[in-house]
């Protein structure tokens, strides 16, 4: 198979790191070749933060580039803006319907974008969820990330039980649980 | 079958490490290198430890080595600045057991002061230099790395950059060879660097890289795919992974030692393609050694000494490809920011206040420079708050600098600030030092250090104390102040600020990211009080916004309920609820 190309694109601290463990471990355990790329330190102080996952017979390069991307998964409406010329033309847009002010706007240099997902819309095919609102009510908010990627799972080739089995080795014991029932919300529906 | 894992090259450099039965590793944290210490440290094998600075760390190694085990060291790029002392010399002593320094550098400017490239430091130190281009070879490579060491009597560089060390990519994994120790001889005329001897260890190095040059063409790490004779490509890294992606049919020599350099291998592959491209990152080491052979290639006149490489960056150079039609959205920018409940913002709340300016240092706090807090005015390097606060004072006088202050971190004054603070009380300079204490190292993602009380293995020492060390060294007015205690940081500040003598403040709260440090609370805005005055949104809290109608919101998932806000606010329009 050509190599397939996810990108995990967010906000310092929303935990883009532990999707791509998920995303890694499940490539891995179905036999492909798989490289990831991270960002640590400074960014992760509440900046723009992008997460890379590559995975196919023989990945050369760690990192997905403008245009290449067949599923882009947002954390936040902003980030999935900036980051949606990385995405194919008919690539998949996986977007958390939920907005955080970078401070740029707190400061009022500049302005949230209005309508980003409608215009989103217009040129790529985009799914959304309120993760955050549906992680509360699960009981657990941080669970948000889990449930997103479960709702962009939809879109790739991998079983339910493949899913499942690999939180399971992936998430810390005590919350193996909550992280399940999130995947299967996005998942599911 | 062998054991496969999909590991970040950080923890691919520490299995390796492993695997070549390293006994010692010393590191200060600064990324993209801190992860090897903290995967080195799950080995009981190995003795693992953070040192105070990188010059520390470096002659840990050294000393290790020169006992008779193998030993490493890593450090970002600019931690190989403050141990280049040790490392220049260290390359005339050679080894006893095996000797590597794991140098990280930062190509983009992921999370850095500057963009240098260790390679030139080598060259200058005469040190070897392997350089990995995925997760497997990390781990390889620093197991060569320590079998050239002891053959070449050197130590070795590995070079890794931000991408390298951040990548996750399979591995195979090995079992660890157990390295008998070498029986300690003395031997002054190879370690004791005084000018009769170092003079005879001078001719040995010359000697060892002439050497190296000559049998680089034999080592492994250096490998020649010869396809389509027309185009050529010399390379190493991870610029190997994008001329691999977009020339799959390209002949490609790929270095895995890029200093020295084989020569007799370049030459015999730049007579066997037609056209010879030199991709590298940051500076051309390669490329100008090649082209002083008198080979004809094409390097940076084309590609960039700046920022990190891609494989769009071939395809639009080489292949004349259009990815305009790519090009991003214009969105607000998202740089950065100091999290909910920092203490560091509460600090600067108060110095923005008082409107004094502040020579900044090398942490997290650094992000006080940009707005809305705008405090920082300097920053250079490690420790740089202190001594340069001194220079502004010696040069202008002590009214000067009485709008100053110095602001540094916890960690970042055990690394080199202490010397700093002793050379102000030596030259009996004046001013205030803020040390910002939040009781670890927090940009790199929360490592003990000196003061903290804790090793990196986990194990609970004495805390050295940063009070008793300022009162110990003569400073008078040393005062230790709660950082979100407004109304007495402000007294303080001024108090401080105003004196002609040298003062520390040491603002203390813990990293609000630590484990086991919550608030219980969090914020609650009361719209019913709320006057619109803006006052909480000031320090730039993201968890706080600006409604439409001027009232604020505040992000209960994302506010830590460190209070800053309820304090800022003069209408009590802020309350805290338990979470």
């Amino acid at each position: 198979m050509t190599t397939k190309s996810i990108m995990i694109v967010g906000v310092g601290g929303q935990g883009t790191l532990l999707t791509s463990r998920i995303l890694g471990g499940i490539t891995q355990e179905a036999g492909y070749d798989v490289k990831l790329s991270e960002v640590h330190g400074m960014a992760q102080r509440g900046g723009s933060v992008v997460t890379f996952v590559r995975y196919g017979e023989k990945v050369a390069e760690p990192i997905v580039e403008e245009g290449q991307a067949d599923v882009l998964i947002a954390f936040e409406r902003l980030e999935a803006l900036r980051y949606a010329h990385f995405l194919k033309k008919d690539g998949v847009m996986v977007i958390n319907d939920w907005r955080i002010d970078p401070i740029t706007v707190v400061t009022g240099a500049a302005q949230y974008p209005e309508n980003i997902i409608e215009n989103l819309s217009g040129k790529y095919k985009v799914y959304t969820v309120n993760a955050m609102e549906e992680a509360i009510r699960l009981g657990n908010a941080k669970a948000f990330n889990v449930i997103v990627l479960g709702l962009a799972a939809r879109h790739m080739d991998f079983t339910r039980e493949d899913w499942l089995t690999i939180i399971e080795k992936t998430v810390p014991e005590k919350t193996i649980e909550i992280n399940q029932k999130a995947f299967l919300l996005g998942y599911e529906g | 079958m062998a054991e496969k894992k999909i590991m970040l090259g950080n923890e691919a450099i520490a299995r390796g490490a492993y695997e070549a039965g390293v006994k010692v590793s010393a590191a200060y944290p600064g990324t993209p290198s801190t992860e090897i210490s903290e995967n080195i440290v799950k080995y009981d094998e190995i003795y693992a430890e953070w040192s105070p600075n990188e010059k520390v760390a470096m002659e840990v190694a050294i000393g290790a080595s020169i006992s008779g085990v193998r030993a490493m060291a890593s450090m970002k790029h600019v931690g190989v600045n403050v141990a280049s002392d040790p490392l220049y010399t260290a390359s005339y002593t050679g080894v006893g057991g095996g000797l590597v320094l794991v140098a990280a550098d930062d190509p983009g400017l992921y999370s850095s002061q500057n963009e240098q490239d260790t390679r030139c430091v080598a060259r200058a130190a005469q040190v070897p230099v392997l350089e990995p281009s995925d997760s497997q070879e990390a781990k390889d490579f620093v197991k060569f790395a320590f079998e050239i060491s002891e053959k070449y009597d050197t130590p070795v560089i590995l070079r890794t950059t931000t991408r390298l060390s951040h990548s996750q990519g399979t591995v195979v994994m090995e079992e660890r060879e157990e390295i008998p120790d070498k029986p300690y001889e003395r031997n002054i005329s190879k370690f004791v660097m005084m000018p009769g001897m170092a003079k005879g260890r001078h001719l040995y190095v010359e000697k060892r890289m002439k050497a190296m040059e000559e049998d680089g063409i034999e080592f492994p790490v250096n490998k020649v795919e010869y396809k389509d004779s027309s185009v050529g490509f010399i390379t190493s890294g991870i610029p190997y992974q994008y001329v691999k992606e977009v020339f799959p049919d390209a002949s490609v020599l790929k270095l895995g030692m890029v200093y020295p350099l084989p020569k007799k291998l370049i030459e015999e592959f730049a007579a066997k393609v037609d056209k010879l491209y030199i991709f590298e990152e940051l500076e051309p080491v390669i490329e100008e050694q090649v082209k002083s052979w008198g080979i004809h290639a094409i390097g940076k006149e084309i590609f960039s000494r700046q920022g990190e490489y891609s494989a769009n960056m071939l395809r639009r150079v080489l292949l004349s490809e259009k990815t305009e039609e790519n090009s991003p959205a214009q969105v607000p920018a998202r740089p950065p920011i100091l999290c909910p409940g920092c203490p560091h913002r509460s600090v600067f709340s108060v110095l923005k206040k008082l409107k004094i300016h502040a020579a900044g240092d090398i942490g997290c706090y650094t992000l006080g420079a940009v707005a809305p807090l705008s405090v920082i005015d300097t920053t250079i390097c490690m420790g740089a708050s202190i001594s340069s606060l001194h220079g502004m004072e010696k040069a202008k006088g002590k009214e000067y600098i009485k709008n100053w202050v110095a602001v540094i971190g916890d960690s970042t004054f055990m690394h080199t600030g202490v010397n700093s603070l002793m050379n102000t009380v030596y030259n009996q300079g004046t001013g205030t030092v803020i040390i910002a204490d939040n009781s670890t190292t927090g940009m790199t993602g929360h490592q003990d250090h000196a003061a903290t009380g804790k090793t990196l293995k986990g194990e609970r020492v004495p805390a050295i104390s940063i009070y008793k060390f300022c009162k110990a060294i003569g400073i008078e007015h040393v005062v230790e102040v709660n950082a979100f205690d407004l109304p007495l940081l402000e007294k303080v500040i001024r108090e401080e600020t105003a004196r002609d003598e040298v003062s520390v403040i040491i603002t203390k709260s813990p990293c609000v990211l630590l484990k086991g440090n919550v608030f219980p609370d969090v914020c609650v805005p009361l719209p019913e009080k709320c006057k619109k005055c803006g006052a909480c949104l000031i320090p730039g809290c993201p968890a706080l916004t600006k409604k439409e109608d001027g009232s604020i919101a505040i992000d209960a998932t994302m506010c830590n309920g460190c209070g800053l806000c309820m304090q800022l606010c003069p209408f009590d329009a802020i309350a805290k609820e338990p979470k």
